[in-house]
């Protein structure tokens, strides 16, 4: 099936679907934070955006999301899937929608990789961002909070769609054909919404934990399940952690921005050395890489650094403030996963290198730095020299994370010394703009929300004055009836 | 090559016809704007990078995502606006149908001006309604966001066929193509027009075509 595809073709298709697939999960999860998602367009192109789109990462979301491709990629029988559930306060569960990314059998094996399986990826996300606006789930996302939260696990292997229910609807998002299959986006959706309070499936072994420390943490040596579900929120890491999901990162490789308009089959021919991260799993991730020129953004990101095991404490940012559409806001921070490369070509890797795949560039300029990188043939030329670019040198990362982190670190911990067994978030009134201040909206509610009751609704003393009333009634009619002409004076008078 | 057309039809209540059409036209060029383009030498160009925002209706239960561009919206909004008062004008119960034509431009010899030959054209039919109390407005609300959902999965169904698109132009050839005119980001060369029929199905005497993103003309 392969036969007719070039070593370089295979490789970028490869490195494009699993690029899609981190991508196609995060638009899924951000889609069911419950905020609206707003990101820049940008007329030059920054190298660090796949398929064309600003998509940001949470770095939780992308740890889960390889973590459950362990190295591989949809393929044939191996399909990744992202399940979307409603968890309620009482402990409730439900799943409402299963996102598959599939590939079948059939091959386009005349289509162009680096062209039109490119831009039909990109098409495709465009097309993924508009359906999960469209499916029930996202106007349940919208409105979760105090009754109600939103998970969402991701797995591999095959399809499960049991626990939709019956009479659940499929939407098919978009195919692409590629030379090795055809890679298929669909959803299904729960129609029947109507909550069965007795799970059978519940009460035992719950299919899914809440991965948010609002719960007991669990005792050492207790794992957690391995499908977990994990709730569309997070929050930023504390120091225990030691920044684990260190701020929204830039994709951990470059991605395709440059191409040419040169008939396609020029394409490989001026392309260098392209060594793609092995894809043999995770470890290939936390250590050194056997291959020098690979690049490991480990440096600059400070993940995928002996990732913890599943009973480590989990962190969240609050839902709420997570799309602040600000990429500067959640810069890196957290070194304290940083590994540092003893070997100086790592050294020499050790940074984030954005270049644009389909760019030519000079082999002179193809250093062990790059070689690692897609498409590097295609990386911006008129680069006066690594030491000047800030890409090859970028400054320092400021020790210190960034304000917006350190405050939702402050607000998360807040909320996060619930002991109690049910979900609980900060009680953001409407229309409130900022809780951080100390007498907010919030606290009014709270330290108003009994007042006492008047004095004149009070019972007693209303029954009181009625009986002094009605004790005072026949003088009252006395003394007006003695002064009747200057009531009729003062009628007259107003007429 | 043929024109590839699409029809959609929407009832709805008059003060939902902007978003409405805001809805799907945004979905539409969602999917038909590109980056920015940027070309170097050798023939080679680099795209730029298209944000997105969610927007929320006022009058329908419905929400979606258009390309982060306030210039395109600009655009798309005072066309929307100009079809919805064409309709109100027209009558209570009046009918319309407004189209987003994509086309490319194919340069002819003097005298004659630019051939505009469009690929692709995305109709949509307007029924506009009057409710009589609050209660089937609020069903119209809910009822008027599920079908516009259908219509978006539509849109994507058909767009996810990935029939003819033009082929990537080169330098010189990029304005017959795209819509170069905007800071961020990077349309196919589109035009949006309209027309209205009165209530007795007729259309409208003169017929106002009005063109936003004008062809060349003489």
């Amino acid at each position: 099936m392969d036969s007719d595809l070039s070593p370089q073709d295979k490789k970028d298709l490869d490195k494009f679907i699993k690029f899609f697939a981190l991508k196609t999960v995060q638009v899924i999860v951000q889609a069911r934070l419950g905020e609206k998602i707003c990101t820049r367009s940008s007329s030059s192109p920054t190298g660090s955006d796949w398929f064309n789109l600003a998509i940001k990462d949470i770095p939780e979301v992308t740890h889960e999301a390889k973590k459950a491709l362990a190295g591989q990629l949809p393929g044939i029988g191996r399909s990744m899937c992202v399940e979307i559930s409603l968890k309620t306060s009482e402990g409730d569960s439900m799943e409402l929608e299963t996102w598959c990314l599939e590939m079948n059998e059939k091959c386009d094996k005349d289509i162009k990789v680096s062209y039109t399986v490119y831009n039909r990826l990109s098409v495709l996300l465009k097309s993924l961002l508009a359906i999960t606006r469209v499916t029930p789930a996202y106007k349940l996302s919208r409105k979760q909070g105090h009754d109600y939260v939103i998970l969402y696990r991701i797995y591999f292997g095959e399809v499960q769609l049991n626990g939709l229910g019956e009479g659940f609807q499929t939407v098919r998002v978009g195919v692409v054909g590629t030379p090795v299959g055809t890679v298929t986006l669909s959803c299904a959706y729960r129609t029947n919404l109507a909550f069965m309070s007795n799970r059978q499936f519940e009460r035992s072994a719950p299919i899914m934990g809440i991965i948010v420390d609002h719960f007991v943490d669990p005792p050492c040596g207790v794992q957690r399940p391995a499908n977990v579900g994990h709730p569309c929120n997070y929050r930023a890491p504390d120091e225990d952690d030691g920044g684990l999901f260190a701020g929204v990162q830039d994709s951990q490789e470059v991605c395709t921005t440059s191409f040419s308009t040169s008939p396609p089959s020029q394409l490989y021919t001026s392309r260098l050395n392209y060594h793609p991260p092995a894809l043999a799993g995770a470890a290939d991730l936390s250590h050194p890489a056997a291959n020098p020129n690979q690049v490991m953004h480990r440096s600059a990101t400070g993940q995928f650094t002996n990732a913890p095991t599943s009973s480590q404490p989990r962190i969240t940012l609050p839902l709420f403030l997570l799309c602040s559409g600000d990429d500067d806001g959640m810069s890196q921070s957290g070194e304290g996963r940083s590994v540092s490369p003893s070997d100086p070509v790592e050294s020499l890797n050790a940074f984030t290198r954005k270049i644009g795949a389909f760019v030519n560039k000079p082999t002179t300029q193809m250093t062990a730095a790059n070689l690692d990188l897609p498409f590097a043939a295609f990386a911006p030329r008129g680069l006066d020299s690594e030491e000047n670019d800030p890409m090859v040198t970028p400054p320092d990362s400021p020790a210190c994370p960034s304000p917006l982190q350190a405050s939702l670190h402050s607000q998360g911990s807040e909320s996060s010394g619930q002991q109690d067994d049910f979900v609980m978030v900060d009680f953001r009134p409407a229309f409130s703009k900022d809780d951080l201040l100390p007498m907010d909206l919030g606290t009014f509610y709270r330290e108003f929300q009994n007042p006492p009751q008047l004095a004149s609704l009070s019972l007693h003393i209303s029954s009181q004055s009625m009986a002094d009333d009605l004790d005072s009634l026949p003088e009252k009619l006395a003394l007006y009836e003695k002064n009747i002409d200057e009531f009729d004076a003062f009628v007259d008078m107003l007429q | 090559m043929n024109c590839r057309s699409e029809v959609l039809e929407v009832t709805v209540e008059a003060r939902q016809v902007e978003e409405a059409m805001l809805a799907l036209l945004h979905t539409i060029l969602l999917h038909r704007s590109t980056g920015k383009f940027h070309y170097k030498k050798e023939g080679t160009y680099s795209i730029g990078t298209v944000g997105t925002m969610d927007i929320d209706c006022d009058f329908i239960d419905f929400s979606f995502v258009r390309v982060s561009s306030e210039e395109l919206d600009r655009v798309i909004r005072r066309a929307v606006s100009e079809f919805k008062d064409a309709l109100g004008n027209s009558g209570s119960d009046g009918m319309g149908q407004i189209s987003l034509e994509f086309y490319q431009k194919k340069k002819s010899r003097w005298p004659f001006s630019d051939e505009c030959i469009p690929w692709e054209v995305w109709s949509i039919k307007v029924n506009v309604v009057n409710l009589a109390n609050e209660q089937e407005r609020q069903i119209c609300r809910e009822k008027v966001g599920e079908k516009l959902g259908e219509k978006v999965i539509n849109v994507v169904e058909v767009i996810n066929r990935h029939e003819y698109l033009p082929k990537m132009p080169t330098q010189s050839e990029v304005d017959n193509v795209f819509d170069t005119s905007l800071k961020d980001v990077q349309p196919y060369l589109y035009k949006i027009t309209y027309q209205i029929t009165d209530s007795l199905g007729t259309s409208v005497s003169t017929t106002m075509r009005r063109l936003i993103k004008d062809t060349l003309a003489l």
